[in-house]
This record gives structure tokens, C-alpha cells and sequence, in this order.
């Protein structure tokens, strides 16, 4: 544990030192405040509206941004130590690569975890003053869910970092295949499915494809934060798909952590693989 | 003795390619050795095994009597790669704070250390405003964080001044006399010679030859060469391989090792005004065996 501990401290004060956590955390305040206050200006209205929209439209928001800025953090956690000449180094100290990897996702985690707090967390404060008749206890336990489910989309693209990084025998490989990542779990995916549905014209069975959704983390991620909500449960194109998907909160709260587990463990496999 | 590092009939192959062929040898405690190689022998392989970052295909290899992926070993072990290098955004005592903790190693030992190879000054520094000497010294220090039983250097005077050189060698007999054992595995052999106890020496992946300077001078069989000031142009003696005038008065005469003494007898009749005597260097020994295995056929060898 001292180990990991020791990893872990050096990320996070990596983060800190080149300013990841203040930019994240910035760009994270300032959507999650804008979006707060002016997400509906489309339809003509401009000011809070209510806790469902704005947790809906900061949830699609961090769809595309919790994933894209959890692979930057790390594509090069392994593969970056390598081609700095550390990692050789590394392995001959007391430390297995299983300490080494999770070490670093401790402190890449709490990175991303203290960012989403502060950004997304100004917005919730910004909410609680200024908006007057909310609920307190709503808006803590809205917003703690969204921030917690966010953290956990951005570990399973930190795992999906470490495999690539573990993989790669170059940085710049590393960094093709983590937007490649991106871009397959972000946007293709759903477009895939959408394609399924039509082209089959409904040969495949209905029940199927509503537990497609689970095989995307970004979209377990969505189910969460639109699912919750009574009015906001109907979700639109390939998340209408939802409402036949027989798994409550709790499933899919216990696949989403799955996804983590999973992929963590691929990396460490993969890393294991990989010649020091 | 006990032997610190062992390695017994070890064989590397990384698929079809065959890296170490039949590797046998020991490093016993308190002993320095040289371990050396042209390019590509199989120096830092070895030392790879050693340090438990590979496997081998077969035989064994003991580090401190266990298994060098064991982190009770690691703990014991200090090394200093060939180039070594470390994140540019931290400083010099970031740096070794960071490997101190992760060796277990207290922070007075970073200060001490940092003052020993001459780095407390630019502590503060980043890393990577240090020159190549500078990160060389860095390395050494975090190599010998939490006093090391087993130390592994290649290449250690890459980047060094002569004056750091020497007070490189003179740390490391200091810390063999501490009890440290120490491999020092280097293709620049001038000026290592007086500080090792053993030499391994190695070509494209075989074991030529090991032992100390003694036994490898006796294994090679090369000879003594004497120089002399004098009047030795007409000087014969049917134990002399080979006479060369190498100025108006000076002369060598190379003797086998076995002749030495009934050739220099001789020698003293004469009035000379000066002798040297030189047995076979490391660097002689060294393109002996580089010579030999270029001649029995292992390909890439250059003498």
C-alpha cells in the first residue's frame, strides 16, 4: 500500500504542477456554471431552469468530455515513462508493475476526481446561492450522484488509458489510439446501434438490443443521470432504447464499476506483457 | 565466501534469437567486478537478468541468494543505467525524495547523498537544466539510496570529468569496503583496471573468459613486454618473442610470462639507465579474447 501510496503522490503532484487539476477544474466550472444558467437559451429562456435539465445537459456535456480528458491525463503513463528512461529504472526499485499501474490510478483518479469536485461541484454552490426556492437536499443529491458517476466514466477511460499506454511502443501511437478510443465510445457507437435498428428493420430481437447499451460505458454513464429523474427518464435516439432495458439504478450503477474493474484489469495484464 | 550473484549454465533466447549461451558466474561479497563486451555481447542482458527485468529461457540466476524479482532483493540492490535519465519538471532533491521513498530511504539520506556526489548547490535545480555529469552524479546518488548490498553500474563514467572519474572509483572502493558488492559493466576499459577484483568478460552473448587480472593474464597467456634504456640493440635471449627499438635508446622485449625473470638477469648485466616493466593490461587481455572469438567465428565481433 505505501507503494501505490507513493505512486500515487507523485501524479498527483505531477497534476498539480502542470496545472491539470486548476484547468480542469476551471473548464469544468465555468461549462457547468454556463450551461446552468444559459443551457436553454435555444428555446428562447435564459436562467436556471430546473435541477433535471441541468444535470441532463451537464451530463451530456461530460459524455464527451470526462472520456476525452481521462485519456489525455494518462495515454502516456506507461509508454511516456518509458521513452523518459524511467520506467527501467522504476521496475528495479521494491515495487511491482501492479503497484506501479495502480499507483498511478490512484493519483490520476484523485486528479480527475478533486477537478470534477471543484468544477462541477461551483455550479452546485452557484445553484444553492443564487437560485432561490431549490431543494437543498435535490440539488446535493443530484449533483453528488452526477459528480460520482462522472468520476467513474473518467476511471473507466483512465483504465482504457493504461491499456493503450501499456500496448504502445511510442507516445504518439499511444495518443492516435486513445482518440481512437474516444472517438469509437463517444460517437460511434451510438451511431452503430441507431444503424442496427434501421437497417434490420426490427429482425433483431427487441429484447437484445436495449442490453447493447451496457457494452458502452458513456452510455450506462447517460442511463444514470437521465434515468434518474421521472420526467427526464425518456431519453432520446439510441437512450429511447433504454426503456425497454429491465436493470435498475443499482445494475447499472454495478456495471459502470464493472467497466473500471474490467479494463484496470486488462491494463495490468497488459502491462504485466510488456518487457521492462 | 558467500556469493551474491550467481549465475549457473544461464541460456536467453528472445524467439529464435539465442542472446546468452551457457552463462556461468559468480560474484562473491565485497568484490568489485568489470563486467565487459563489444556492443551487443550481452553486458546489459546480464545485467537485466540480474535485476530480475527478464527471464531467463534456462538455468539459474541467485541475487542475494533469492530471486531478483523478490522486492526483499530489490531493496538490497542499487542501480545506475547506462544514460540514465528522470522527469525533467521535478529538481534534483524532488527527484531523489521520490526514489528515497519509494527505497524506504530517510531524508537525511537524500541530503547526505545529494552532498556526496556534489549536488547540494543545484538541489533546487530542475532536472532538466542538469548537464549529463550533473544527472549522472543524480543517478549515482539514488543508486546508492538505502546503502545498497549489490550496486549495478553501467556505464557509470559516461559524462564524467576525469576528476569525477576518479572520485567515482575512489566511492567505489570506498563503499566495497563497506561491504557492497559492485559490478561495473562498461565497454570503456582505461582507467578501471586498478579498482577492479574480477573481470567477466563476454562476446556476442558467451562467456570468454573470468576471474581476476591474475588469472585471466595466465589463462590468455600473453606476454610480459620490458622496456629498457640502455644499450640493448645487439641484446638476444632465446626466451625474447619479439625486440623493438622504439627510439635511439629505448627498447621492448616481449617475454612470456614464464621467462620473465632469466630475461631480466640478462637485462641487468647491461648498463642500462632505466626498465619498465608491463604485464598484459586489462585493454591487452580484453582484444585477446575479442581476437579469439572473432577467430573461432562469433560473427560481430570487432577486435
Amino acid at each position: 500500500m505505501k507503494q501505490i501510496f507513493n505512486i500515487a503522490r507523485k501524479e498527483f503532484s505531477d497534476g498539480m504542477r502542470n496545472r491539470w487539476i486548476l484547468a480542469i477544474s476551471l473548464l469544468f466550472a465555468v461549462l457547468a456554471v454556463g450551461i446552468t444558467w444559459f443551457g436553454a437559451a435555444a428555446s428562447g429562456q435564459v436562467g436556471f431552469t430546473s435541477i433535471p435539465a441541468t444535470i441532463a445537459s451537464l451530463a451530456s456535456l461530460a459524455t464527451f468530455l470526462m472520456p476525452l480528458i481521462a485519456l489525455m491525463l494518462a495515454y502516456d503513463a506507461v509508454v511516456g515513462e518509458e521513452e523518459g528512461g524511467t520506467l527501467m529504472l522504476l521496475l528495479t526499485y521494491p515495487l511491482s508493475r501492479g503497484q506501479l499501474l495502480t499507483g498511478k490510478f490512484v493519483g490520476h483518479g484523485c486528479i480527475l476526481g478533486l477537478a470534477t469536485l471543484i468544477g462541477f461541484g461551483s455550479a452546485a454552490i452557484a445553484i444553492a446561492l443564487w437560485v432561490p426556492d431549490v431543494s437543498l437536499a435535490t440539488l446535493i443529491y443530484s449533483f453528488g450522484r452526477f459528480i460520482v458517476s462522472s468520476v467513474l466514466l473518467g476511471l473507466v477511460f483512465l483504465a482504457f488509458a493504461y491499456v493503450l499506454s501499456s500496448h504502445a511502443t511510442e507516445k504518439s501511437t499511444a495518443g492516435g489510439l486513445a482518440l481512437g478510443v474516444w472517438f469509437l465510445f463517444v460517437l460511434v457507437f451510438d451511431l452503430a446501434l441507431l444503424t442496427i435498428l434501421v437497417v434490420t428493420e426490427g429482425r433483431i430481437s427487441p429484447e437484445l438490443l436495449p442490453w447493447l447499451l451496457l457494452l458502452n460505458p458513456t452510455d450506462i454513464y447517460r442511463l444514470i443521470n437521465l434515468g434518474g429523474f421521472e420526467a427526464g427518464g425518456q431519453g432520446m435516439g439510441v437512450m429511447a432504447l433504454a426503456a425497454d432495458l429491465p436493470v435498475g439504478a443499482a445494475m447499472l450503477w454495478a456495471c459502470l464499476t464493472g467497466w473500471v474493474v474490467a479494463i484496470l484489469l486488462l491494463a495490468h495484464w497488459r502491462f504485466a506483457k510488456r518487457l521492462g | 565466501m558467500n556469493n551474491v550473484v550467481e549465475l549457473e549454465q544461464v541460456q536467453l533466447h528472445f524467439g529464435k534469437l539465442k542472446v546468452l549461451h551457457d552463462m556461468s558466474w559468480q560474484l562473491q561479497a565485497g568484490e568489485i567486478m568489470g563486467l565487459f563486451g563489444h556492443n551487443g555481447a550481452g553486458k546489459t542482458t546480464s545485467v537485466r537478468l540480474i535485476l530480475g527485468l527478464i527471464r531467463q529461457s534456462s538455468g539459474q540466476v541467485k541475487v542475494l541468494g533469492g530471486e531478483a524479482s523478490d522486492a526483499r532483493v530489490r531493496q538490497q540492490i542499487g542501480f545506475l543505467p547506462e544514460n540514465v535519465m528522470f522527469y525533467p519538471q521535478l529538481t534534483g532533491y524532488e527527484t531523489l525524495s521520490h526514489f528515497a521513498r519509494l527505497k524506504g530511504a530517510g531524508h537525511d539520506q537524500v541530503l547526505g547523498l545529494l552532498e556526496q556526489v556534489g549536488l547540494t548547490a543545484a538541489a533546487g535545480e530542475r532536472v532538466k537544466t542538469y548537464s549529463k555529469g550533473m544527472r549522472q552524479r543524480l543517478g549515482l546518488a539514488q543508486a546508492l539510496l538505502a546503502r545498497p548490498k549489490l550496486l549495478l553500474l553501467d556505464e557509470p563514467t559516461v559524462g564524467l570529468d576525469p576528476i569525477a572519474t576518479i572520485e567515482l572509483y575512489r566511492l567505489i572502493g570506498q563503499l566495497r569496503d563497506e561491504g557492497a558488492s559492485i559490478i561495473i559493466c562498461s565497454h570503456v576499459l582505461p582507467g578501471v583496471e586498478p579498482y577492479i577484483d574480477k573481470a567477466v568478460i563476454l562476446a556476442r552473448g558467451h562467456l570468454e573468459a573470468v576471474g581476476n587480472l591474475q588469472q585471466l593474464r595466465a589463462q590468455a597467456g600473453l606476454p610480459v613486454r620490458i622496456r629498457i634504456q640502455g644499450p640493448g640493440a645487439a641484446f638476444s635471449h632465446p626466451q625474447v618473442l619479439e625486440h623493438q627499438p622504439l627510439s635511439s635508446d629505448w627498447h621492448e622485449f616481449s617475454v612470456p610470462a614464464t621467462a620473465k625473470l632469466p630475461v631480466l638477469q640478462e637485462l641487468l648485466k647491461l648498463p642500462l639507465e632505466d626498465i619498465e616493466i608491463r604485464p598484459p593490461s586489462l585493454e591487452d587481455i580484453y582484444r585477446f579474447y575479442m581476437e579469439k572469438a572473432s577467430a573461432v567465428g562469433v560473427a560481430g565481433v570487432q577486435p
